[in-house]
């Protein structure tokens, strides 16, 4: 999903903030720390310490899940090894794209103009791991022309889960099939999200059903004019 | 009872792929379900402060279980100095055996049960009826699902899957049932239970909360039915995990409203009662013995693990279930273990085997809905994490350590990684072909789901040359 780093780095410009990305990133490490593979995720996650260790400035992450990676669970991985320290001043430093809007820039507006009705999808780790649930409605109610109406179950986790959406595929189906149809039960056109894994199992099996419903990553609605 | 094995994790994928699919049944959960978040979150909202709340109870809890040794010797004291027998049964076999001897001793023929998922984690019905002993459950679930031929489905809600119309006619199979209107279901049983509790020789509960400082227990139920299997038969076992300790009688006052909200959205469950040992001298009603059995079956190594032991906090009351969405969506007989949902996941490979039931962690999004509503704040699904963790360095499954070793050399290596980017998009392009076949690596996602083609650019791509652009723009 290019499109999502892309409108990210638009957003903040517009700002007037520049972006810089650091080029020997990989990933967070994740699947592995999930699937029980420590010695393999912390590996990943030291390239992920090195490639922004010649920085001090805030790292901004547009998805909930691997923002929780650092913050939350690298100090675990991480724990009683030589670079501890290192990994908890990362996470100090690392927000979630819409908290580092609204919390630290202070910005609810950012000028974006998108006229459809959307509902907002809340990804677990973001909501419980990190506790957003305000900044990226805040910066939805902002936005001209969007109305936003709150699916009953938005808190419901979409089932993707990483390795679990394809080790047990029958139930992260059915948990993605209640939330597609909770979402589209609020009458909404779009479902927004700020974890791109959640929209790609959303958008998935929405696609897959012929469902009349689009999805779109928060930054994508924010950037939109 | 088979004799052919039941291997665990083939029976869950196949317990709950069955009732993934099936849309009425997952339908009727989750209405139900709907209806218990409705009431508990009515209810909380009658609290001052829930989190204090569960602060609080958690800390009590925490106070039980960091005391245990400690505590349960005070209570095994104040239990006989109350006349009351204690037995400590170190696994199922032993308390299965004790129980045994003291109905053989008794003469009993007649047991009657109230709800109690301790004698279930023994399986002590199918031991007593294969020794001869006639056992009812008389908690109207348990009673239902006994009738069935079943374990419970859910251990607070044991007959939550069935309809009204399938009670009915697992009555009618006893005797004639006029209706099938949950005032008629419960006056069929009713009738049937009031002689069982006349004629029963022996009462067997659980316990939801042993009070060290007194030796009493407390028992929390909403029909009435416990206080009859108590209080009528001359001879009472109460069965109980060792974690079920409180360090005092005023502990209850906090923690019973808050097993009542989580467990069922009510204020205070109907009947809380306390006993506190058998018929004394000069008194009327009650028991003439009451014995105890304390049951470890595993506790003592999960209370040696100083990362999870903080689940043995468990006050059973089910919420975690309540909200789960795995749950919502299997159903509790899928689990195949006593105690379902994310703390069954959680206490099961602690009880009865971290291999053979490691299965329950990795059936998780991890979504965290069960450790945000816990009244006693049980960290659990991290703690699905660490027993990941746990059962990967103790026997990491062959194929997926040939694939973890592949994503770490891969993605510590960014020019190997950046290097993957026109190799996936080529890779894509020629698995065009097979893509949906059970041939293309991504059957298992693209069977139920699309997933979205390869960008033309990848946003590292985008970037770079936007870089270069600039440099040259200078």
């Amino acid at each position: 999903m290019p499109q999502v780093g892309v409108s990210v780095v638009e957003v903040f410009e517009r700002l007037g903030h520049s972006v810089d990305y650091p080029r020997n990133q990989t990933c967070c490490g994740q699947p592995a720390f999930n699937g029980g593979f420590h010695p393999e995720a912390r590996e990943v996650a030291a390239t992920f310490l090195n490639a922004f260790r010649d920085s001090r400035d805030p790292v901004v992450v547009p998805s909930g899940s691997c923002a929780a990676m650092v913050k939350v669970f690298y100090p675990e991985l991480f724990a009683g090894t030589a670079r501890e320290a290192e990994a908890k001043a990362l996470g100090a430093r690392t927000w979630e794209f819409s908290t580092f809007i609204v919390e630290q820039l202070g910005v609810t507006d950012l000028g974006a103009t998108f006229a459809k009705k959307v509902t907002f999808h809340d990804g677990c780790h973001g909501l419980r791991e990190l506790g957003i649930q305000s900044a990226p409605r805040r910066l939805l109610e902002k936005v001209r022309g969007l109305q936003l109406a709150e699916m009953k179950e938005c808190a419901t986790c979409c089932g993707f889960g990483g390795s679990f959406a394809v080790k047990y595929a029958p139930i992260s189906t059915a948990m993605a099939e209640v939330k597609c149809k909770s979402a589209y039960a609020s009458g909404a056109e779009v479902i927004v999200s700020n974890d791109p894994s959640c929209l790609m199992q959303i958008n998935g099996y929405a696609e897959k059903q012929g469902m009349p419903i689009q999805c779109l990553h928060l930054a994508e609605v924010l950037n939109s004019r | 009872m088979s004799e052919t094995k039941i291997i665990p994790l083939q029976q869950f994928k196949h317990d709950s792929a069955e009732v993934a699919a099936d849309g009425d049944r997952r339908e009727f959960l989750r209405t139900a379900l709907g209806g218990y978040m409705n009431t508990r979150t009515a209810t909380q909202h009658g609290y001052q402060d829930w989190e204090a709340a569960r602060s609080g109870a958690a800390e009590i809890k925490w106070e039980a279980i960091d005391r245990l040794p400690e505590l349960l010797e005070q209570f095994e004291a104040n239990l006989i100095k109350n006349g009351t027998k204690v037995f400590w049964a170190s696994d199922e076999e032993e308390a299965r055996q004790y129980i045994l001897g003291i109905l053989r001793e008794k003469n009993a023929k007649h047991v009657i049960k109230s709800k109690t998922m301790t004698s279930e984690e023994i399986h002590l019905n199918s031991l007593l009826e294969a020794e001869g002993f006639d056992v009812v459950e008389s908690d109207l679930g348990e009673y239902i699902v006994q009738q069935n031929k079943e374990a419970p489905y859910h251990f607070v809600f044991p007959c939550m899957h069935l309809k009204r119309a399938e009670i009915k006619a697992i009555f009618e199979k006893i005797a004639a049932c006029p209706s099938d209107d949950p005032e008629a279901l419960t006056m069929f049983a009713r009738q049937q239970l009031r002689e069982k509790y006349l004629r029963a020789d022996v009462g067997i509960s659980g316990g939801n909360f042993g009070i060290a400082e007194t030796g009493h227990i407390a028992i929390t139920e909403n029909e009435g039915n416990a206080r009859l299997t108590c209080a009528m038969p001359k001879v009472h076992i109460a069965i109980m995990g060792i974690e079920k300790m409180l360090p005092r009688l005023s502990d209850l006052s906090l923690l019973q409203p808050m097993l009542g909200t989580a467990g069922a959205g009510q204020r205070i469950t109907c009947y809380n009662s306390i006993y506190g040992g058998p018929k004394k001298p000069g008194e009327t009603d009650g028991p003439e013995e009451m014995h105890v059995v304390l049951l470890d079956n595993g506790r003592t190594t999960l209370l040696a693990d100083p990362e999870q032991r903080d689940a043995l906090r468990c006050i059973r009351c089910g919420a975690c279930l309540n909200v789960c969405p795995i749950f919502k969506n299997i159903g509790g007989h899928s689990y195949g273990t006593t105690y379902q949902g994310p703390i069954g996941a959680v206490i099961t490979p602690h009880y009865k085997g971290l291999q053979e039931f490691k299965h329950l962690a990795y059936a998780s999004s991890l979504c965290g809905a069960c450790t945000e509503t816990c009244p006693v704040k049980i960290d659990l699904h991290h703690h699905l994490l660490r027993i990941r963790r746990n059962s990967v360095s103790e026997h990491p499954p062959l194929m997926e350590k040939v694939a973890m070793k592949g994503f770490a050399f891969a993605f510590t290596r960014p020019w190997l990684y950046h290097l993957g980017t026109p190799l996936a998009r080529l890779g894509h392009w020629l698995s065009k072909p097979i893509q949906g076949t059970k041939l293309d690596p991504g059957y298992l996602w693209r069977k139920t789901r699309t997933l979205p083609d390869m960008p033309k650019e990848s946003f590292h791509e985008w970037f770079e040359k936007r870089e270069q652009q600039k440099k040259a723009g200078k």
